[in-house]
């Protein structure tokens, strides 16, 4: 029985619990006091695809042995499908599950910067993949995209020329840059919290919100 | 009369051969040599929901030997420059000429050598001869069809397929079909 996902009621919502020995009551959605475990999981787990995207992006295209750079750009073509479809599910789980409250020690413009820099990261996690995907099929190359060996991703219905093409790259690069840019933005912010003003914004996202007993 | 006329018609009608007769293997008997007028080594990569990869190689040699009392004792020796690849784009000719593909910098050709050669027709025959490329030697056949013989020229039409991943080329498989499909025009010239 400790295992079984529960869902009592809560205040009137449906809440959902997950009791494995030594995480009790360890929330699977989020609370207005704290994110749940969907959540984190989501979070951390597109926070290293991502980084790791940006790795191999620049990685592929300075490697000077060419058949491991076509490799490269294939498990980049593939791995951005995958972060376009995690932020999807990211979306989704955040319109259906409840927007915890900011941390009560966060000043005003704190907020306001945070608010501001979460939006902007969600836009980017959602065109960028786009833009690569559309870089890919705008190519005069015509490469197919076999997503991780199983199936072909098809080509968005984009003009293909040197034109087209060239575009879609650079707006995929200044994404990226501009992506990097938030992304340290948002580590640094979480590094100060944690070490600097010493208050618990980062463990927020570190530790599930558990239910009260 | 008009029996007379029927029975011309009907004579002259089966004195024609049912088609004009191609060039025979045998009249072709001669040393030649390849020349690149008239010739198109052409090959196709297909893709898997996608665009083919296809291409030629702009610079070869090669000699065709064909004794007069046996065609199936012919000798074909044929190298090809892979540096000389053109498929119209130029990042996909130095993909192809990388290390990922023919390693141009490392391996200068493509060496074909005849082994036995077997008419099938007046006008064709298999030949099945060594492919040499990024030091691997694997046998491989073509059909070879003869289409034009005059005044010391002949020309050739070869088509073949080769599997690229066994000459350590398979970047890109299975995006990129394994299979390399030639399809190739020789013309030589007698001496």
């Amino acid at each position: 029985m400790a295992n079984r996902v529960r869902m009592p009621p809560v205040a009137g919502m449906l809440v959902l619990r997950y009791n494995p020995p030594g995480m009790r009551n360890v929330m699977i959605r989020n609370t207005k006091d704290g994110y749940g475990l969907v959540a984190i999981i989501l979070h951390w787990m597109l926070a290293i695809l991502v980084i790791g995207q940006i790795g191999l992006g620049v990685t592929m295209l300075r490697v000077a042995d060419r058949r491991l750079s076509f490799d490269l750009i294939q498990w980049h073509k593939s791995i951005g499908l995958l972060i376009l479809v995690l932020f999807a599910l990211r979306l989704i789980w955040r319109v259906l599950s409840t927007v915890p409250r900011p941390a009560a020690t966060l000043k005003r413009w704190e907020r306001l910067t945070s608010s501001v820099v979460h939006r902007l990261l969600y836009a980017i996690f959602l065109v960028l993949p786009l833009s690569g995907w559309a870089l890919v099929s705008a190519s005069v190359l015509g490469i197919p995209t076999l997503v991780f060996g199983l199936f072909l991703l098809p080509h968005l219905p984009l003009t293909v020329s040197e034109a087209s093409e060239n575009f879609w790259r650079s707006a995929h690069l200044v994404m990226v840059l501009a992506g990097a840019i938030l992304i340290c933005a948002h580590i640094l912010a979480a590094l100060r919290h944690r070490l600097v003003l010493g208050d618990k914004v980062l463990d927020r996202m570190l530790h599930p919100a558990r239910a009260k007993e | 009369m008009l029996k007379r006329v029927a029975v011309a018609a009907a004579l002259l009608l089966f004195a024609l051969p049912l088609r004009a007769e191609g060039p025979s293997l045998s009249d072709a008997a001669g040393r030649y040599a390849l020349t690149p007028q008239g010739s198109r080594l052409a090959f196709t990569v297909p893709a898997a929901g996608g665009r083919a990869i296809s291409g030629r190689f702009l610079n070869f040699s090669g000699r065709i030997d064909i004794p007069s009392d046996n065609v199936e004792q012919a000798r074909v020796v044929i190298t090809i420059f892979p540096d000389s690849v053109a498929t119209g784009e130029a990042r996909v000719d130095a993909f192809l000429k990388s290390n990922a593909v023919f390693d141009t910098a490392n391996e200068r050709a493509i060496t074909f050598r005849s082994i036995r050669v077997r008419r099938t027709g007046a006008d064709t025959a298999t030949v099945e001869g060594s492919l040499t490329a990024r030091g691997h030697t694997f046998r491989e056949v073509f059909d070879v069809r003869l289409v034009e013989f005059s005044r010391g020229r002949v020309r050739f039409h070869v088509e073949g397929r080769v599997l690229r991943s066994r000459y350590g080329m398979d970047v890109g498989t299975p995006l990129y079909s394994n299979v390399v499909d030639f399809d190739m025009d020789l013309a030589a010239r007698r001496g």
